[in-house]
C-alpha cells in the first residue's frame, strides 16, 4: 500500500527522489478516498512550486482536492497522459498516476517528509 | 388552513409521539428576549375567494402593454406565446419539482434542460450553453466574470450600446471589488471603432457588446471580435434571440461567450421578470462556465439518460472558488422557451424574424415621413430603431398613451442611461426607441401613425 | 406476471427514456406559423446590412400533438411536489396553492411592460410594496429590495450593501466569517464580493462556537453571514451574544433566510440583531420551485442600510405608487424590477395564510419535524439530538459502518419505496448526512408513510445490504454514470450532418 522507498507529506502526496529531482504523486489512501479521479489540473513545466502550497487540484465527480506540494523548486516534468486518463491515478498511483517531477530548490525539505512507516501510523492516527 | 392537512387530533398525536406538552415547548430553544409574542401585524388570511378577488382588482389596476398597442421593447418584447407552451408549463411534474438532484426520479426536467442547452446552442452558434441564469443582464456579468478567469485579467471594456440596465449591473457586481470596467462611447448607435481601439490592450479580459444594441442597431461584430482576440481579450456578446433565425450568429465572427435574455422565447413580459438567462461558450471554457450544466450518459443498465454534470464548478461543491454562487437558476423559463422552439421550429422562428424586422423597418419609414421625428443615424438595424422626436418626447409618449399606444422607450427613463452614451447625438433626452414584433399588423401601425401625424 | 397479463397493453403513460424532441416528427412538421406579411418589405439582407443567417440551425420539427405527448412522456419521469412528499431539507418543498398560479396569470400581470410609465402600473406597485411591507413585518427588518432572482442573488446583493456601506464608513474591510454548516452558496457569494473567506467551525451542540467567533473577528471582518436556524435545523440559543460580538467590532450580521419557515410570528430576524436577510419565496412563501427556478430572493434590511440598497423600489404616497432610487443606493443587481411573476404568487400566499395562519404554518412544520424525528431516531444516528426545529439532520454512519451501506445508497432505495429522498452530504460537518424537512403542507398519513419507507429502507440495510447498492430499481432509469457524464461530456444534441 505505502512504498517503503517513497517518503509522504500529512496532506498525502509522496515523492520518489532521485538526486535532486523528485517525482510527486497522491498516496493511494489519497485516491481511495477520492473515489474515481475525472479531471486532473496540473502546472506547468518551468512553474515554481513551494512546499506547503497547492500545485493543482484533483477532482471526482462530486468533490476537488487541492494538491499540496511536498517540496519546492521548478516543475520540470508533467505527467500530461493524465489529461486523458485521470483514472490511472486510481489505478497505478504510485507508477502511471505520477503528477510533477520537480527540480529541488532545497533538499534539506525532504528531511521534513514522512517513511512509509511513519505515514501509515499517521493514517491511523488520522482515522 | 387549506394548506395544512393536519387534523387537531392528528396534532395531539404527534405532540404525545414527540413528548412536548405543546407547540409552543418546541420552540424553546429561541431566547425569550428575541420571541415575538405579540405575533405578526399583519392582516387576517383571507377566503381563496377573497384572494382571487384581490389579485384581480390589483390586476385591473394596472393598463397592461398587452391591452394597449404597444412599441415598447428595451430588452422586453412582446412577442406571440402559442397556446401549448402555457399547457406544458401548467404541468405539476414540471413545475412543482426541485432542481434535478435525484435524477433517477428527474428525467423529464433533465431531458427537457438538455434539449433547451442544444436550442441555445443552435440559437448561438457556440459549442456549450448552460441551464439559465437569472436574465440577460446577470448573464452578461457572468460572462465578464468567466472572460476574467479565462485570461486572469480583470478589466472588462463595454460598449456604451449595450442595454443601460445591464452596464448598470455590470458597474454594481464590478464596485465589489471583482472587476474594472471601461466604457466605450458610440457613433451613429453602435460602438465606436476608434474609442475601441483607444482602450482595447492586453489588460483587457473582455470586449463586452450587444448585437442588436440597445437601440436596435446592428454592430460589424467580425472587426469588433477581431480587436479583441488580437489583445488576448475574450469576445462576449448579446443577441436578440427571437432573430437568431435571420441574424448570423455571433460565433461566425469569433464571439467567445454569447449570451441573451430569453424572454422572447415564449415568457410572458411579466413586468420584466422572470425572464431567463441564455448563456453560451466554447468547449475549451467549459470549466469555467457558470451555472449548471446536463449531460447525457447512460444508468446501470446501460440505457441512455440525464444527469446534472462538471458540477465542481458550482457552490454546493466548490464553495469560495466556485464559478458563480449561482444555485437557483430559471428553468421553468428554461422549459417555456423550449417548448416555444418546438413549436416554432426554424420556420416559424424565421418567420418570427422575418415579420419583426420587416415591420420595424416599415414603421421607422412611416414615422419618419410624419415629419415628427428625425433619424439619429443610418445605421442597419433588426427589429428595434431609435427617433428623436421633434417634440417633447414625454408629452409626445403622454398623448399617445391617451389613445391607447405604448409609443417605444424613452432611452433617458432607462436606468443606467447617460448623455455621453451618445455623444453624437444632441437631444437624448427626445430619442425614444421603438420595437416592433410580428403582432403588430399594419392597421395598428397606421392608425398610430395617422395618431402621431396628428399631435 | 402470467403470460396472459404479459400481452395486455398498458394504459399506463410509458415510463423510461424517450427519443429527443429533435428527432421527433418529420422535417415538413410545424406546429404555429406566423401570419402572411402584411408590409411591403426589402430584402433581408438589405434590412440587416448583409448579416443574414448563413448558419444551419436545427431545431424540432414537430407538430403540436407531439410536443403534447413528448412533454407529457418527460412529465411521467418526474417527481413533483403533486407527486408525493418532498423532504429535502433546506429547500421547504412545500405545496404550491393554484389560485397562485392562475393569478400570476391574468393579463394585467402577465401582460406588463417594465418600461411602462407608473400610472399605469399602479397595481404593480401596490402589489410590490405590499409584499416589501409583509416581508418587512416577518423579518423585523424595515427596508426591502425586491430585486434579488434567488437567495444566492440576495445573498450577493446584501454583502454588496454591506460592502458599500463599511466602504461609505472608510473602510470596506477585508474577511467575511461563515461557520462550517453554511451552504455553498455563502462562500461563493463571499467572493464574488471579493472578500475573504473565515471559517469557524460549529460547537458541540452545533451551534456557533463563540470562542471561535471572538478569535475571529476583528476591524478586519465585514460581516458574518450566518443560516439561523442552522442547516442542522437547530436555533442557537447564543444568537443575541453572537450579533453583539459581531457588532462590537464594527462588522454586520447577516441571515441567511433559508430556513425562515421554522420561525414565521415566532421570532425575527431583526430583532436577533441580524442587519440584512434575504428570503427564498420560492422556499417559505410557496412559489413553486419549477425544477430548479425560478425563485425570488428579496433583502430585507436595518434603517441604517436602507440607503445602500438597489434600485428602483417601489415606494407609496399616499394611494399612488412610484418607483425610487436609496440614495446611496448599490445601483442594481439585475434588469427590471425583480422576478414579478414570483412576487404575485408569494403575495397571493401570504393574503391567503395572513399573520395567524403564517405563524401557523411554522408551527406545523416545526412538529412535524420533531414528530419525523421521533420516528427515526433508533433506525438512524442523531449526532445533534436536541428539540429541532423545521428540519433535522440524521447519519448514515452506523448504516455504513456496520453493514456497508451509504447514505447515497439508503437514498436511492427509498425511491423504490415510492417517496422523494431527503437531502444527503448536506451540512457537510455531519458524516453521511441525511437532511430532512417535511414542510407543514404533509398530512400524518404521508408523514407516516415517509417514516416506514425510512425504516423500511434502514432494516433493509441490515439485512440485504447489496439490494440498496443496486437501488433504485423501479424508477424510470436506474443510478447514472456520472463519471461517465463528466469524461465523455455530451452536453447537447447534434444534427447529423
Amino acid at each position: 500500500m505505502y512504498p517503503a522507498d517513497l517518503k509522504y507529506d500529512t496532506e498525502h502526496e509522496w515523492v520518489r527522489i532521485d538526486g535532486d529531482v523528485v517525482t510527486v504523486g497522491i498516496s493511494d489512501y489519497a485516491q481511495d478516498h477520492l473515489g474515481e479521479v475525472v479531471f486532473v489540473d496540473l502546472p506547468a513545466v518551468g512553474d515554481t512550486v513551494t512546499a506547503g502550497d497547492t500545485f493543482g487540484e484533483v477532482e471526482s465527480v462530486k468533490s476537488v482536492s487541492d494538491l499540496y506540494s511536498p517540496v519546492s523548486g521548478e516543475v520540470v516534468k508533467v505527467n500530461d497522459a493524465l489529461d486523458g486518463a485521470p483514472e490511472t491515478i486510481n489505478d497505478d498511483a504510485y507508477g502511471a498516476g505520477w503528477m510533477i517531477e520537480v527540480q529541488l530548490s532545497d533538499p534539506l525539505e525532504l528531511d521534513g517528509l514522512m517513511s512509509a512507516e511513519e505515514y501509515e501510523a499517521f493514517i491511523a492516527s488520522e482515522a | 388552513m387549506r394548506f395544512i392537512p393536519v387534523s387537531c387530533e392528528d396534532r395531539e398525536s404527534m405532540l404525545r409521539a414527540v413528548g412536548c406538552p405543546n407547540v409552543e415547548s418546541l420552540f424553546d430553544s429561541i431566547p425569550d428576549s428575541v420571541r415575538l409574542h405579540g405575533g405578526l401585524d399583519l392582516p387576517d388570511g383571507l377566503s381563496e375567494m377573497e384572494v382571487d378577488a384581490r389579485m384581480r382588482g390589483l390586476a385591473g389596476a394596472n393598463v397592461a402593454a398587452t391591452s394597449l398597442v404597444s412599441f415598447a421593447g428595451a430588452g422586453c418584447y412582446d412577442h406571440y406565446i402559442p397556446a401549448v407552451v402555457d399547457h406544458i408549463l401548467r404541468k405539476p411534474e414540471f413545475f412543482t419539482a426541485y432542481t434535478p438532484y435525484q435524477p433517477e426520479v428527474s428525467q423529464g426536467t433533465l431531458q427537457s434542460i438538455y434539449e433547451f442547452q442544444t436550442m441555445v446552442c443552435e440559437l448561438t452558434g457556440m459549442d456549450v450553453a448552460n441551464a439559465s441564469m437569472y436574465d440577460g443582464a446577470t448573464a452578461f456579468v457572468e460572462a465578464g466574470l468567466m472572460a476574467a478567469r479565462v485570461t486572469r485579467r480583470h478589466r472588462v471594456v463595454v460598449s456604451a450600446a449595450v442595454h443601460p440596465e445591464w452596464r448598470q449591473v455590470l458597474a454594481t457586481y464590478a464596485a465589489a471589488g471583482v472587476l474594472e470596467v471601461v466604457t466605450v462611447p458610440t457613433a451613429a448607435g453602435v460602438t465606436d471603432a476608434s474609442a475601441l481601439t483607444a482602450v482595447l490592450d492586453d489588460s483587457v479580459a473582455a470586449l463586452m457588446l450587444a448585437s442588436p444594441t440597445f437601440y436596435g442597431t446592428l454592430e460589424d461584430l467580425a472587426s469588433m471580435c477581431a480587436a479583441a482576440r488580437a489583445v488576448g481579450a475574450l469576445a462576449i456578446v448579446a443577441i436578440a434571440p427571437a432573430l437568431s433565425a435571420v441574424l448570423e450568429p455571433p460565433s461566425v465572427h469569433g464571439a467567445d461567450i454569447v449570451v441573451a435574455e430569453g424572454q422572447p422565447l415564449g415568457n410572458p413580459m411579466s413586468f420584466g421578470g422572470p425572464g431567463i438567462g441564455l448563456f453560451a461558450a466554447r468547449d475549451m471554457h467549459l470549466r469555467q462556465m457558470p451555472g449548471r450544466i446536463v449531460g447525457r450518459t447512460v444508468d446501470a443498465d446501460g440505457t441512455p439518460a440525464f444527469v446534472l454534470t462538471m458540477q465542481t464548478r458550482e457552490q454546493h461543491i466548490r464553495r469560495e472558488k466556485a464559478t458563480s454562487n449561482i444555485c437557483s437558476n430559471h428553468a421553468l423559463n428554461a422549459l417555456a422557451a423550449s417548448v416555444y422552439l418546438s413549436a416554432t421550429g426554424v420556420a416559424g422562428l424565421e418567420g418570427v424574424g422575418r415579420a419583426c424586422v420587416a415591420k420595424a423597418h416599415y414603421l421607422r419609414e412611416r414615422l419618419l415621413a410624419t415629419g415628427r421625428f428625425e433619424a439619429p443615424w443610418d445605421t442597419p438595424f433588426a427589429h428595434e430603431f431609435a427617433l428623436v422626436s421633434k417634440i417633447h418626447a414625454t408629452k409626445l409618449q403622454g398623448s399617445l398613451l391617451g389613445a391607447g399606444y405604448l409609443a417605444g422607450v424613452r432611452a433617458a427613463d432607462i436606468s443606467g442611461f447617460e448623455p455621453s452614451d451618445l455623444p453624437d447625438i444632441d437631444r437624448t433626452d427626445d430619442l425614444l426607441v421603438f420595437a416592433v414584433t410580428e403582432k403588430r399588423t399594419r392597421a395598428e401601425m397606421d392608425a398610430f401613425v395617422q395618431e402621431v401625424a396628428s399631435l | 406476471m402470467t403470460e396472459q397479463l404479459a400481452h395486455t397493453p398498458s394504459i399506463a403513460p410509458a415510463r423510461g427514456p424517450r427519443q429527443l424532441i429533435f428527432e421527433t416528427g418529420s422535417l415538413e412538421s410545424r406546429c404555429v406559423e406566423v401570419p402572411a406579411l402584411d408590409v411591403p418589405s426589402a430584402s433581408m439582407e438589405e434590412m440587416l446590412g448583409g448579416r443574414v443567417r448563413q448558419t444551419a440551425l436545427a431545431l424540432p420539427h414537430v407538430t403540436e400533438v407531439e410536443i403534447a405527448r413528448h412533454y407529457a412522456h418527460l412529465a411521467s419521469m418526474n417527481f413533483g411536489v403533486d407527486t408525493g412528499m418532498y423532504p429535502l431539507g433546506s429547500c421547504t418543498m412545500k405545496y404550491n396553492p393554484r389560485l397562485n398560479e392562475d393569478a400570476v396569470r391574468l393579463d394585467g400581470f402577465a401582460g406588463m411592460h417594465p418600461s411602462q410609465p407608473v400610472s399605469t402600473s399602479q397595481g404593480a406597485l401596490a402589489l410590490m410594496a405590499g409584499l416589501a411591507d409583509a416581508l418587512a413585518e416577518v423579518s423585523g427588518l424595515p427596508a426591502v429590495t425586491l430585486q434579488p432572482a434567488a437567495g444566492a442573488h440576495g445573498e450577493l446583493t446584501a454583502i454588496m450593501v454591506f460592502r458599500a456601506f463599511h466602504t461609505a464608513n472608510g473602510d470596506p474591510r477585508t474577511r467575511v466569517i461563515i461557520p462550517d454548516a453554511a451552504h455553498g452558496t455563502n462562500p461563493a457569494t463571499v467572493s464574488m464580493c471579493g472578500y475573504e473567506v473565515t471559517t469557524i467551525a460549529s460547537d458541540a451542540s452545533g451551534g456557533v462556537d463563540m470562542d471561535a467567533l471572538r478569535a475571529a473577528l476583528d476591524t478586519d471582518v465585514a460581516a458574518l453571514m450566518l443560516t439561523n436556524p442552522n442547516t442542522l435545523g437547530l436555533f442557537d440559543p447564543n444568537i443575541t451574544e453572537i450579533t453583539s460580538a459581531v457588532h462590537a467590532v464594527g462588522a454586520l450580521a447577516y441571515c441567511d433566510g433559508a430556513n425562515l419557515n421554522a420561525i414565521m410570528g415566532k421570532a425575527r430576524p431583526g430583532d436577533m440583531g441580524f442587519d440584512a436577510m434575504h428570503i427564498n419565496l420560492h422556499k417559505t412563501f410557496s412559489t413553486p420551485h419549477g425544477g430548479g427556478g425560478p425563485g425570488a430572493g428579496p433583502v430585507c434590511v436595518t434603517e441604517a442600510l436602507a440607503a445602500y440598497l438597489p434600485g428602483p423600489v417601489p415606494v407609496r404616497d399616499g394611494d399612488v405608487f412610484a418607483l425610487e432610487w436609496p440614495e446611496h443606493s448599490i445601483g442594481r443587481v439585475r434588469g427590471s424590477h425583480g422576478n414579478f411573476g414570483v412576487m404575485v404568487r408569494a403575495y397571493a400566499y401570504i393574503l391567503a395564510l395572513g399573520g395567524a395562519g403564517l405563524r401557523e404554518a411554522s408551527e406545523q412544520a416545526v412538529l412535524s419535524a420533531n414528530y419525523l424525528k421521533s420516528r427515526l431516531r433508533d433506525a438512524y444516528d442523531v449526532p445533534y439530538d436536541r428539540p429541532c426545529m423545521h428540519e433535522f439532520v440524521l447519519s448514515g454512519a452506523r448504516q455504513r459502518r456496520d453493514f456497508g451501506v451509504r447514505t447515497l445508497d439508503i437514498a436511492k432505495r427509498l425511491l423504490d419505496h415510492g417517496v422523494h429522498p431527503p437531502t444527503i452530504y448536506f451540512p457537510l460537518i455531519v458524516d453521511e448526512a441525511i437532511m430532512i424537512e417535511p414542510t407543514e403542507t404533509e398530512s400524518l398519513a404521508d408523514l407516516d408513510r415517509f417514516a416506514e419507507a425510512m425504516l423500511s429502507v434502514a432494516a433493509e440495510a441490515a439485512a440485504t445490504p447489496d439490494l440498496l447498492h443496486g437501488a433504485p430499481y423501479t424508477t424510470p432509469v436506474r443510478r447514472l454514470d456520472e463519471v461517465r457524464a463528466v469524461k465523455q461530456p455530451d452536453l447537447r444534441w447534434r444534427p447529423r450532418t
